[in-house]
């Protein structure tokens, strides 16, 4: 069976200018992933979990590696890719979901949460009462759909977050500590949504503060260690 | 939804860069406006170019609307009926092709407006370059372009001098779009107008570039307007881009000391 993601001797660390200084993150992090796995992240803070996610999104910039990333008709590279692709991929086939929203003013929350089908080229009245369905489904009050999320609070900004994160279904879903600050009815829609997706196929990596929330879906970890030594180095 | 998944082959990028710049140099005297830049834009994307005062940013977007002819280089868009260099073509064929197929947005409405002429009339005129004659056509046209930027219909008769500057910012970019260019150039678009006009200003080009697909330039050394608009980012400094990526990327993982110092920067 072919995997979805096969991931090589995968490195990161940031060069910090200012500091003259090399701060590590991870080396040598090798995993594959198959349709319809999840990979749960494991390791006490600050050792790399988010920032691993981050590389294999591409928000940063593997220093070492390979992120296989397997289609139908061949493979592509992502820690090499071309920009173009990577945002390309992003719009169609891996999807990041983080606990944070980047909302824009002046923007409802149920537009924010259609956005994604509207640039798939689903009409605006389907795409709308779609994500209404959504977030009627995460617990995000009738009230507030047509209100723009900078004023709510935080467990409700990512309530929309998160509907904006899984309406487009996506290939490879890397989640973010996507629980984090949600009340229970919406954890569990959440926790139901990504069982979903699993049957579907889809492949997931997730980093959890508490991984027993998704006791039931994860079929592999990965213990990040980390040696955060940051080495000196001649800027 | 989830039914109806279905795991699709990516189809990646095949199509090729809608504008395609390369070596470009620029001197003005002494001062190296732009050295050895090339850039790449690709069809529906918005590139967001950042750097200090003097960076070349804006020179770099003058000559994408060829309002000036480098020392050196190449400019290519791929659309029909053109010939190889863009830099090549006599003052003519440049503004019949900047009239039709590129619009540009810049940051002093006095540039891009005829401040005594209606708004409409300002519209029109680009619609009276391409060849329109019907007065009721160039009406009608003029009066959707600027509904599209959201301008306020019952004033399009009003002249910008006597409007706000967001209203005439509305007035370029009706303007800019009344003849669907391939390209939209916008020169530091919301800079100089206050927060709550610059967000509406920002919502309009959102929803132009999300229901039209237009290709987009940003300019702007404001990078909350760069990080609300572009998908990828090119850095300059002293005329040279000094790093591009994923917009994500560059304000999260730069790489380059000095997109280091202006990320930091940010408050």
């Amino acid at each position: 069976m072919t995997p979805v993601l096969q991931v090589e001797n995968l490195a990161k660390h940031f060069q910090m200018h200012h500091l003259g200084q090399r701060l590590h993150a991870f080396d040598g992090i090798n995993f594959t992933l198959h349709a319809g796995e999840f990979l749960l992240l494991r390791g006490p803070n600050g050792v790399g979990k988010s920032t691993l996610l981050r590389t294999l999104y591409r928000s940063y910039l593997p220093r070492a590696g390979h992120i296989w990333y397997h289609t139908t008709e061949g493979r592509i590279d992502l820690a090499v890719a071309a920009d173009v692709d990577i945002a390309l991929l992003r719009r169609r086939e891996i999807g990041f979901v983080t606990q944070f929203l980047i909302a824009r003013p002046r923007v409802a929350a149920e537009d924010i949460v259609a956005e994604p089908l509207r640039r798939a080229s689903v009409p605006a009245a389907e795409a709308t009462e779609e994500a209404r369905r959504w977030l009627a489904e995460f617990g995000v009050k009738r009230d507030l759909w047509r209100a723009y999320p900078t004023s709510f609070s935080g467990g409700e900004q990512q309530k929309v977050n998160l509907a904006r994160a899984l309406i487009l279904p996506q290939r490879l879903l890397l989640l973010d500590e996507p629980t984090a600050s949600l009340d229970a009815g919406a954890r569990a829609a959440l926790i139901r949504r990504l069982a979903d997706l699993k049957l579907a196929g889809v492949a997931m990596i997730g980093v959890f503060h508490h991984p027993g929330d998704v006791a039931g879906l994860i079929d592999r970890e990965i213990e990040l260690t980390g040696q955060e030594v940051p080495e000196d180095v001649a800027v | 939804m989830t039914a109806a998944l279905a795991l699709r082959a990516p189809q990646l990028m095949t199509t090729p860069p809608l504008l395609t710049m390369t070596g470009v140099s620029r001197r003005y005297g002494d001062v190296v406006a732009l050295d050895d830049v090339s850039a790449m834009v690709y069809p529906g994307e918005v590139l967001g170019i950042v750097g200090e005062s003097g960076s070349g940013k804006s020179t770099l977007l003058r000559m994408m609307n060829l309002e000036d002819t480098p020392d050196a280089g190449d400019y290519r868009l791929a659309l029909p009926d053109l010939p190889g260099n863009l830099f090549e073509l006599d003052r003519f064929a440049r503004r019949m092709l900047c009239a039709t197929r590129i619009g540009i947005v810049y940051q002093n409405p006095h540039l891009g407006l005829l401040m005594k002429n209606s708004s409409s009339g300002n519209v029109a005129e680009r619609l009276l370059i391409a060849g329109e004659r019907s007065f009721t056509a160039l009406r009608g046209r003029a009066r959707e372009a600027l509904d599209a930027s959201e301008f306020p219909l019952e004033r399009m008769d009003a002249r910008p001098i006597e409007l706000s500057g967001g209203m005439q910012q509305r007035v370029q970019l009706a303007k800019a779009i009344a003849l669907e260019p391939a390209l939209l150039l916008l020169d530091e678009p919301t800079t100089g107008l206050d927060v709550s006009v610059q967000a509406l200003v920002l919502d309009t080009l959102k929803r132009l570039q999300r229901d039209r697909a237009i290709t987009m330039v940003i300019v702007s050394h404001d990078l909350g307007v760069i990080r609300t608009m572009a998908d990828r980012v090119m850095v300059m400094r002293r005329g040279r881009v000094v790093e591009q990526g994923l917009a994500d990327q560059i304000f999260q993982d730069p790489q380059h000391a000095y997109t280091q110092q202006l990320v930091h920067a940010k408050l």
